[in-house]
């Protein structure tokens, strides 16, 4: 456990001011691991270019998971790659958020019933915090989704959680 | 009054505070719940084969050192290029001595052959056996 990382037993001004600035940090700087699974991948390539551009949100892909903090999980999870997931998602530094986009990997999209190969939803295999639908989502869709999930971090706290 | 030392040693002492100072903050705020998984070496995704600190081939060493001389090469070269018109003769003659005395370096290297990649020549066994007859010639009717 870090110092400050949910240390705390009470809320105060301090601790609250605190959280404000460490949530305002990670929020604005949200790099992004690098990999694309599908054709969701492309509408998220799409995102980063300069017509929507990620950049100005602070989304940089980052070409190791060591140094990213958000994982988009474009595209179809198919069982093979969903070892590969897993283990990329181990080795990303905390805090770390995912985010499913499209339905394949919210749910397993069109292969939901009969696909023999495919993962039915990513959150099988590690924790998704924000899913945006879509088949593909568009990237204004995709947009949004970080936009809640910067909201999401945004309410974060340092106080320690009580069961 | 600082000295020119002093303003060394300044920059020295800035610089370690500067580094020291990230790895603290990122020591004080960071989670740190660690789990072999985590810690374990990225492969794209796929299972580490062995460790990270791998031995390399001694022979990269000499090329990373080539690259080094001909990357302060341009170094040197594109400052001369910009101001070029303001130099006039002089320049141009001290520069192709320069670039003269690197040529006879890279002669140098290209003659001993440490330019040439040598691939490693697998001594693959043949084992030598008896030529068997055909199934047909044997079979007498």
């Amino acid at each position: 456990m870090g110092l400050l990382d949910r240390q705390f037993g009470t809320s105060n001004v301090i601790v609250t001011s605190l959280e404000n600035l460490l949530n305002w940090a990670r929020l604005s700087s949200l790099w992004q691991m690098q990999f694309g699974l599908a054709c969701c991948a492309i509408e998220m390539m799409a995102a980063a270019a300069s017509h929507y551009d990620f950049d100005r949100f602070g989304v940089i892909p980052r070409a190791t998971p060591r140094q990213s903090d958000v994982m988009i999980v474009a595209g179809t999870v198919t069982l093979k790659m969903a070892t590969r997931i897993k283990r990329l998602y181990d080795q990303m530094s905390e805090p770390r958020y995912v985010i499913s986009m499209g339905s394949c990997s919210n749910c397993g999209g069109p292969y939901w019933e009969h696909g023999y190969h495919v993962l039915k939803g990513v959150d099988r295999v590690i924790p998704v915090d924000v899913y945006v639908p879509g088949c593909p989502p568009r990237p204004e869709a995709l947009m949004e989704g970080l936009i809640k999930l910067q909201e999401k971090i945004r309410s974060e706290s340092l106080v320690k959680k009580t069961a | 009054m600082i000295t020119d030392f002093g303003r060394v040693f300044l920059f020295f002492v800035l610089g370690v505070v500067f580094v020291a100072g990230g790895l603290v903050t990122a020591w004080l705020i960071r989670p740190q719940r660690w789990y072999p998984a985590k810690l374990s070496s990225y492969e794209c995704g796929e299972e580490p084969v062995g460790d990270s600190w791998v031995r390399f081939n001694i022979r990269f060493y000499v090329v990373a050192l080539i690259f080094l001389i001909f990357d302060v090469e341009i170094v040197f070269l594109v400052p001369w290029a910009v101001v070029y018109s303001r130099l006039g003769a002089y320049a141009f003659v001290e520069m192709t001595i320069f670039l003269a005395i690197l040529l006879v370096g890279y002669a140098y290297v290209w003659v001993k052959g440490d330019l040439d990649w040598d691939k490693p020549q697998p001594n693959i066994p043949v084992v030598k056996r008896r030529q068997e007859k055909p199934l047909s010639e044997e079979v007498t009717v």
